[in-house]
């Protein structure tokens, strides 16, 4: 059970391994890796200035004006799902349990051919600029609106708070900078992106650090292969030769091993991914649906890969890190926690350069990732709420672009004062509750908007207040929050994920108050679906890129 | 769209068939995903022994391939899906829009 949540709550896990580690231990700057960093950060801001020469209209500034190929968005993709905390806590998960983190893995790589199949081709015929767009097509666009924008801020806050207390972690822990000064610069950093370069330089930070974290993981691949002669073999034998638990390393061991449990997980890691804002929001930053395939082919392609990849480091760290003296400290544990073996395997195999440039790409992933987080809500209160809601669709594009950069401005100096008032706060619970409120506040209703004639605006609207309530409320009373946090003795919701029980209750809940709708708008709702059903099959109207 | 444009569409034969050859397409193979992914989840449930086995006699075990082979299986579906839907799908679609146009 415990297992089972530490892994369900994996992101956050290296948050709070990294806080234990950074207390009481100030750690000297480390140049290599600052001066990487440096290279990176002008880099990138000097994408920034490219793309805001190129950011005119709220196409450009939303959607990068729909002109990714499939190719460049299937990058992007795979950078939001390749993120600091699945590098730097799967590799730990393996390195601890073995097999176990794979199973991990697999659960986030096995939405992405769901979201192709079912999701993908239909967001880009029918939205715009938000997944919101989709719900309301068809439906009353205030009240629509209003819950949609809710789902995405709750969700792109939540997120960002737990990637900015990370993020202050990592950064104390690999540069030596200062908790305050880590999160600020993040901040700043991510603002400054997105208010400048929109969703073009937030597209390309992202692909620039795919790519450097993908080719640092290969490189660290191919040294551990080549330090066992190219044979897989001889690396799990020296694993489990040297492993505490030995060959149970090779079997999963105890995780997922409560079926409603292990079910509920892999529920809401595979459809929380359909839900999360700002995944959703890459499908309109391509031309049409042809190319919004292809992106799903290519980052299902990258993220398998990279986690092929991350079992060589994970079990080759177990012999090259595992059973080095000089990575552990006086009391026998890894140096820094345990969620820091990746970093301490790229030294191994590559030296104190090398270490300091998988420290910079660390750095960088959290960036990108909270970039993205930051543009998908700015555009969920310019684009939901201001233009749509309060102005009816009258908004000029000159003011809903302010309105996005003022909006991003906020969610920036947020981020800042969430990030420093929960320093050092128990939030693991939180990345556990993005997924889960992903899975019931935004996947079910967007899910049935595009596929169940029936849905009317009150059962789309009841359907996502019952999954965030019911994802929150469950989400309190399990042992992550009720025991953890709350340190009561024994959880009134036994399992660790709600994502089973508040997402079928949030489908129920659709379902149950679109069937009784009888008013004559949801007449009218009901016989706009067929319009609606040619244009997500065919593509027939959809907005297409637009043209510079 | 008029709502004769609809109407036209609706009964339109390449249309009818397009509707019927996607649906069963993204349909199928989200069965299939989901029998493999959920398959493998109740199988670490109930029978971690399995996947614990010797793969051939040596420390690779059983549940080693098959990790591997759902990464594998995750991405040879979406290609699948893709070629099927640029081959088959988009030509049909591209007549049916065409045929609208006119």
């Amino acid at each position: 059970m415990s297992r089972l949540l530490a892994l369900f709550l994996l992101p956050l896990a290296v948050v709070t391994d990294l806080a234990v580690a950074a207390e009481g231990t100030s750690r000297p700057l480390n140049w290599n890796a600052i001066g990487m960093f440096l290279v990176f950060v002008l880099f990138t801001l000097g994408v920034t200035r490219w793309a805001a020469l190129r950011t005119r209209s709220a196409s450009d500034f939303y959607t990068a004006g729909g002109g990714m190929s499939g190719f460049q968005n299937g990058l992007a993709i795979a950078g939001d799902m390749i993120s600091a905390a699945s590098f730097l806590g799967i590799s730990a998960m393996m390195f601890l349990n073995g097999y176990d983190g794979l199973l991990y893995a697999l659960g986030v790589l096995a939405g992405w051919p769901i979201i192709l199949f079912l999701i993908a081709e239909r967001l880009r015929n029918l939205g715009k600029y938000t997944f919101a767009d989709v719900v309301s097509y068809r439906l009353e666009q205030t009240p629509v609106r209003l819950t949609s924008a809710f789902g995405t801020l709750t969700v792109a806050l939540m997120y960002l708070v737990a990637q900015m207390v990370g993020a202050g972690k990592l950064i104390e822990l690999l540069f030596g900078i200062d908790y305050l000064y880590a999160v600020m610069l993040v901040g700043v950093l991510m603002v400054f992106y997105v208010t400048f370069g929109g969703m073009l330089a937030t597209t390309w930070v992202q692909i620039i650090k795919a790519v450097m974290l993908l080719f640092g993981t290969s490189f660290m691949a191919f040294m551990v292969l080549r330090h066992f002669g190219f044979s897989t073999e001889a690396m799990f034998a020296g694993a489990t030769a040297v492993h505490a638990k030995g060959t149970a390393i090779m079997a999963p061991g105890g995780l997922l091993s409560n079926p409603i449990d292990a079910i509920s997980l892999g529920l809401g890691m595979m459809f929380g991914t359909a839900g999360l804002p700002h995944i959703l929001m890459r499908f309109f930053t391509v031309s049409d649906a042809k190319e919004a395939r292809k992106s799903v082919f290519y980052a299902t392609g990258f993220i398998g890969y990279f986690y092929l990849l991350l079992i060589v480091v994970g079990f080759g760290a177990i012999v090259m890190v595992g059973t080095e003296p000089s990575y552990r400290d006086a009391s026998g544990a890894i140096i820094g926690g345990g969620n820091m073996v990746a970093v301490h395997l790229a030294q191994a195999v590559g030296g104190n350069l090398f270490l300091g440039f998988i420290s910079a790409v660390a750095f960088a992933t959290i960036l990108a990732v909270v970039a993205g987080l930051a543009l998908s809500g700015a555009s969920a209160v310019s684009h939901d709420l201001y233009a749509c809601v309060i102005r009816k669709g009258q908004a000029s594009e000159q003011q809903e672009m302010r309105m996005s950069r003022i909006a991003t401005l906020c969610i920036g100096v947020l981020a800042i004062i969430l990030g420093l008032l929960f320093e050092s706060q128990n939030i693991a619970f939180l990345s556990g509750l993005v997924l889960a409120i992903a899975a019931s506040v935004n996947f079910p209703v967007l899910f049935l908007s595009m596929y169940w004639k029936g849905l009317t605006t009150r059962g789309a609207v009841m359907g996502s207040l019952m999954g965030l309530v019911s994802a929150i409320v469950l989400l309190v009373l399990s042992p992550a929050v009720w025991v953890n946090v709350m340190h009561h003795d024994k959880a009134l919701f036994p399992y660790s994920n709600p994502a089973l029980f508040s997402m079928s209750l949030a489908f129920f809940s659709a379902w149950l108050f679109s069937v009784t709708d009888s008013s004559p708008r949801a007449a009218l709702e009901r016989g706009r679906y067929l319009a609606q059903f040619i244009r997500s099959m065919t593509g027939i109207g959809a907005s297409g890129a637009s043209n510079h | 769209m008029t709502p004769q444009d609809i109407e036209l569409i609706r009964q339109h034969p390449d249309f009818i068939q397009l509707v019927r050859r996607k649906q069963k397409l993204y349909w199928s193979l989200s069965l299939i995903m989901l029998v493999i992914y959920f398959g493998f989840v109740l199988l670490v449930a109930f029978s971690p022994a399995t996947l614990g086995q010797s793969l051939n006699g040596g420390v690779t075990s059983v549940g080693m391939l098959v990790g591997v082979v759902m990464v594998l299986l995750a991405f040879a579906l979406t290609g699948f899906y893709v070629y099927r839907a640029n081959h088959v799908i988009d030509p049909l679609n591209d007549k049916l829009k065409q045929e609208c146009a006119r």
